[in-house]
């Protein structure tokens, strides 16, 4: 099912330093990237964009907590991100109007007790069941907490939100937290502390009976656990992470708005966990960065990114319910078993075909945009290097033809042939 | 062997809808006590189970267990009072490798709880002992394997370990050598005498000679209702029983 | 007084029979096939979008039927090449499916149609006050919004207990194992099934992007408030969804015009909370600020105390 599991399995047997090493430095490699990326991103565009990543992977780690370990479908889980950020924001403002000596970089733990108070409220009521019942009451109490944005402007502070001054408080390490990197590194502590932690408890008897429960919540209480608790347990540990998550935004972005307890925020950080793979610890992080990425650099070039946005997932949920970073690791480990070297062409034969539709349907829905939504159809249109008309019939006509043709030779020689290399391995 | 009793059944009935499946069992079974339960298909044995483990709830009548009323408590509440039972349709955690799914059928029992402050690879305590019944089911070379991929007789073995595993003082095990073969039956068997010379035992099962060797006493469920309940010998001298039960079926 | 209760109740009906007519089909949906569809009411949507361009050739007469039949050709399509392939992976990943389909229609729909509210009127031979009462005129097109969501009601029900293709999805929305068992092609079953309940959502968004309004972001806003109705109504039940509905239009519209407050209340006792204290800003809290919570606050405990809903035979 994930690696880690397999990983725990064979650590049992004798705890090698080798496998200490093995298990340690993909965390070093993370806190290595970590540590560098300021000196490729630079600008306070960049730097905002990198920040919230960090934001996005704790909150994305954290909802996988709920789904990929114990099964819980939630569409509410921005309450616990929004609360928490809110708490912060509110902390950060006493801070500012009486001089409270509370430190910055402990803020974000204001934001984890604000998820984990009202992971306690609603986690009771919600987690007593699971499935379909648990994601309505998630989806629910989501809408409350939105709609309740409306009645209590006071402590959401209306249409145009709070704002904070982050440079208010004091540093626990004299660090000037004015300069986004600055910033950009307190979030980077905050993420892999978060990260270690969460990548802990899926290996402590709670997070192993969580997926105890999600497998099998019957065999479960035969061995004397109640799904119902084990299901509160990791909730409510899944909305103090989203509420850390929540605090570190406030702090980034000095700003808050009740869109962040909404259901668009709710969504994004279940696409954000999916596309990247919930079956996987690093997939959820794959996707936050991913996500935010899209949402930050596509958005800029193309009209049309929340539908390539929305035509992404639906194709990982259709073609990669395993997520990206699960193709990858597919990926990874037929090419140990030797597959790729006899099926090297057909791969990059299928792939070619694939990248070839898709570039067709972007020219597709590009032009569209130009002659539907431009104001001026007629303005010359930049395609991929060249510059086209797009009222006229002929880029049409190719991109079309492209796409059919690119369609018909990965579904009738393609995909035959790599399934044929596939094959023609498992006999010998 | 002690005179207390270890599960006392009054007045059971189940019904699912109007069918009346079990219908008034009084049962009284002592404590380190092997007690099998057998009966026609169809008889109501593993609805029995269920009712006991609680599974289901029972439509009328009290189950004790050491005095103790446990009918309406949820499955988790009876197992945590030491009543431990495995499954005639094998009934794990598929994904879990063997060794995972005898840790989470020992966490409970050696006091971790909910605990999400401890790892654990690093309770020996259920290590080791997970470990041991590895050793003694014959899985060890399996340890690593998930469950769904073991044989079927791979999977009963590690059904009746995970039931086993937390030294449960109850029980109940559901036909535990059903589709084994003969020396795996044996060797279950021989297990299963083995772990409860101090524990008290409950079990449905097909195979007569395995019955008659393992058993203190026998009751004979017949739709629903218990004909007879008594030591081997009178229960193959009861001429009730025989017509009923061993006269009719071969085995 | 009077006035206000009457105009509340006739438009809470009103709004009502709009939330029936949006969420029968995912009523059927979800009950038969199990699908939460997130996109319903991207079809809702569609048919309101659908039947204002085809008005703009055809007049709002043959949209009224063309643009049901065009949605639910699409949505069997997406059942078959869609929803189909994600099914063997469970409910969940349908359920997910659904959820980006909502984007991507909304997207698409923005795309088309641009992002701003579209003009779609009433139709000119319903343009007229059907009858006054306290002086105020009630327009035709509420009233021929209930004649076509009651016979909608009516021909559901009469489908669903008189015909064949009825006790099939009958028998199904209690036992969708039996489906199979009656020898019928489950897929075929589905598939149609899909089709039907997206179309009775966009006969719902043709008239109902009159009455309410016709933008993007129009799904978005009745997307949530139809699983309410689905699951308070109960699971697969055609009458529990009429209630439900009626009973949301109702209790909203109320909260909207009455403008009460716990103080109103407390008055009757006299009582009243001093302005300062703590529970001042609940006390105070006018019904109209209330009302966008109402309908979800009933969603999360009737699945509390009573998952099945109103009227459901089955739990979800
Ligand atoms: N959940 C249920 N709903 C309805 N009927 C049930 C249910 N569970 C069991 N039954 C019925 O109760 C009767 C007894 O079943 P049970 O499984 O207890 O028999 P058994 O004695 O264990 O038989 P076997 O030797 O085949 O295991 C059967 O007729 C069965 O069909
Ligand atoms: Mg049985």
């Amino acid at each position: 099912m994930n690696t880690t599991q397999v990983q725990t399995g064979a650590a049992a047997g004798g705890v090698g330093r080798s496998i200490w090493v093995r298990r340690l430095w993909p965390w070093l490699v993370a806190v290595v990237i970590a540590m560098l990326l300021p000196l490729l991103v630079t600008s306070n565009h960049g730097l905002t964009m990198i920040s919230h990543m960090g934001v996005m992977i704790i909150f994305a780690l954290s909802y996988n907590m709920l789904l990929g370990n114990t099964g819980l479908l939630s569409f509410g889980h921005a309450v616990y991100f929004g609360l928490g950020g809110y708490m912060a924001m509110h902390m950060l403002r006493y801070i500012e109007a009486t001089g409270f000596g509370m430190p910055l970089e402990l803020l974000p733990v204001v934001g984890a007790l604000g998820g984990l108070l009202f992971g306690l409220i609603f986690g009771a009521v919600s987690t007593r069941r699971a499935g379909v019942v648990f994601a309505m009451i998630s989806l629910g109490i989501g809408e409350m907490v939105t709609a309740s944005s409306l009645m209590f402007t006071g402590f959401f502070g209306g249409e145009a939100g709070l704002f904070g001054n982050r440079e208010a408080p004091v540093s626990l390490f004299g660090i000037d937290y004015g300069p986004g990197r600055n910033v950009y590194y307190l979030v980077a502590v905050w993420a892999l502390i978060a990260a270690v932690i969460m990548f802990l408890l899926r290996q402590t008897p709670l997070g192993w009976m969580a997926n105890a429960v999600r497998d099998n919540p019957e065999r479960a209480q035969f061995v004397g656990y109640s799904p119902q608790m084990v299901r509160f347990f990791q909730f409510v540990l899944a909305a103090t992470f989203a509420g850390l998550a929540g605090g570190l935004f406030i702090v980034v972005d000095e700003i808050i708005t009740d869109e962040t307890v909404g259901m668009i925020q709710s969504g994004l950080v279940l696409l954000s966990a999916y596309i990247g793979g919930i079956g996987f610890f690093l997939g959820p992080v794959v996707g936050a960065v991913l996500v935010v990425f899209l949402e930050s650099e596509l958005s800029s070039i193309t009209d049309a990114w929340l539908l390539y946005f929305g035509l992404l997932f639906v194709a990982v949920v259709m073609f990669a319910p395993q997520g990206l970073f699960g193709v990858a690791y597919q990926q990874v480990m037929s090419w140990r078993a030797g597959e790729w070297v006899r099926s090297f062409h057909a791969r990059l034969y299928a792939t070619s075909a694939m990248l070839v539709f898709v570039l067709a349907l972007i020219a597709v829905i590009e032009k569209a945009y130009h002659v539907l939504r431009h104001w001026n159809p007629q303005e010359p249109m930049p395609l991929f290097f060249v510059t086209i008309d797009a009222t006229s019939m002929v880029p049409w006509l190719v991109s079309f033809a492209v796409m059919a043709g690119a369609l018909a030779v990965f579904f009738l020689h393609a995909r035959p042939l790599l399934r044929r290399a596939l094959d023609s391995g498992e006999g010998a | 062997m002690s005179q207390e009793t270890a599960l006392a059944l009054k007045g059971l009935t189940k019904n699912f809808g109007r069918a009346e499946i079990i219908r008034g069992v009084d049962l009284d079974i002592k404590a380190n006590e092997r007690h099998v339960i057998i009966g026609p298909n169809g008889a109501g044995k593993s609805t029995l189970f269920n009712l006991i483990s609680g599974r289901l709830e029972a439509t009328s009548g009290t189950i004790q267990l050491f005095g103790r009323e446990i009918d309406g408590l949820p499955p988790h509440r009876v197992n945590r009072m030491g009543l431990s039972r495995s499954f005639q349709v094998t009934n794990l955690f598929q994904n879990m490798t063997v060794m995972q799914n005898l840790r989470c059928a020992l966490l409970w029992s050696k006091g971790h709880k909910y605990a999400f402050w401890k790892l654990v690879n690093s309770q020996q305590e259920v290590t080791e002992r997970a470990e041991e019944l590895m050793e003694r089911l014959n899985l060890t070379a399996k340890q690593h394997v998930p469950a769904s991929l073991l044989t079927y007789a791979e999977q009963r073995a590690l059904e009746i370990g995970a039931t086993i595993a937390s030294g449960a003082k109850v029980l109940l095990l559901d036909e535990p050598t059903a589709g084994m073969s003969r020396t795996e039956a044996d060797d279950m068997v021989e297990l299963i005498r083995e772990i409860t010379t101090d524990c008290t035992l409950v079990m449905v099962e097909h195979d007569l000679g395995v019955v008659f060797n393992l058993a203190d006493r026998i009751s004979v469920l017949v739709y629903g209702e218990v004909i007879a309940s008594d030591t081997p010998e009178a229960v193959r001298a009861n001429a009730a029983v025989q017509e009923a039960y061993l006269g009719t079926e071969v085995h | 007084m009077l006035e206000t209760i009457t105009f509340s109740l006739l438009n809470g009906l009103l709004y009502g029979m709009l939330l029936f007519m949006l969420s029968s089909g995912l009523t059927l949906i979800f009950g038969m096939m199990g699908v939460l569809n997130f996109a319903h009411a991207s079809f809702y949507m569609l048919g309101a979008y659908f039947a204002y361009t085809m008005g703009l050739y055809t007049g709002f007469w043959v949209a009224l039927f063309l643009a049901p039949i065009a949605v639910g050709l699409i949505g069997a399509a997406v059942e078959r090449f869609g929803l189909r392939q994600v099914h063997q992976y469970g409910h969940v990943p349908e359920l997910l499916f659904t959820f980006g389909l909502a984007y991507v229609v909304e997207e698409l729909v923005r795309l088309f149609w641009g992002n701003t509210p579209m003009n779609y009127r009433v139709p000119e031979a319903l343009d007229f006050p059907l009858f006054s009462l306290f002086g105020t005129n009630y327009p035709a097109f509420r009233v021929f919004v209930l004649v076509v969501a009651v016979s909608m009601f009516v021909g559901l029900y009469l489908l669903l207990k008189r015909t064949r293709a009825g006790l099939i999805i009958q028998a199904s929305l209690s036992r969708p194992d039996m489906v199979s068992a009656l020898g019928h092609n489950v897929p075929q079953v589905f598939m149609w099934v899909f089709a039907f309940g997206t179309g009775l959502a966009a006969l719902g968004g043709v008239v109902g992007g009159i009455q309410l309004v016709t933008e993007p972001g129009m799904a978005f806003m009745m997307g949530p408030i139809v699983f309410v109705v689905v699951v308070v109504g109960g699971l697969g039940s055609i009458q529990g969804a009429l209630i439900a509905s009626i009973l949301i239009g109702v209790l909203q519209t109320f909260a909207l015009s009455v403008d009460w407050s716990l103080a109103n209340l407390g008055m009757v006792f006299g009582y009243a909370v001093p302005p300062e204290s703590f529970f001042a800003t609940i006390w105070y809290m006018d019904s109209t600020r209330i009302a966008p919570m109402l309908p979800y606050l009933l969603l999360v405990l009737m699945l509390i105390f009573r998952p099945r809903g109103l009227m459901g035979k089955r739990e979800s």
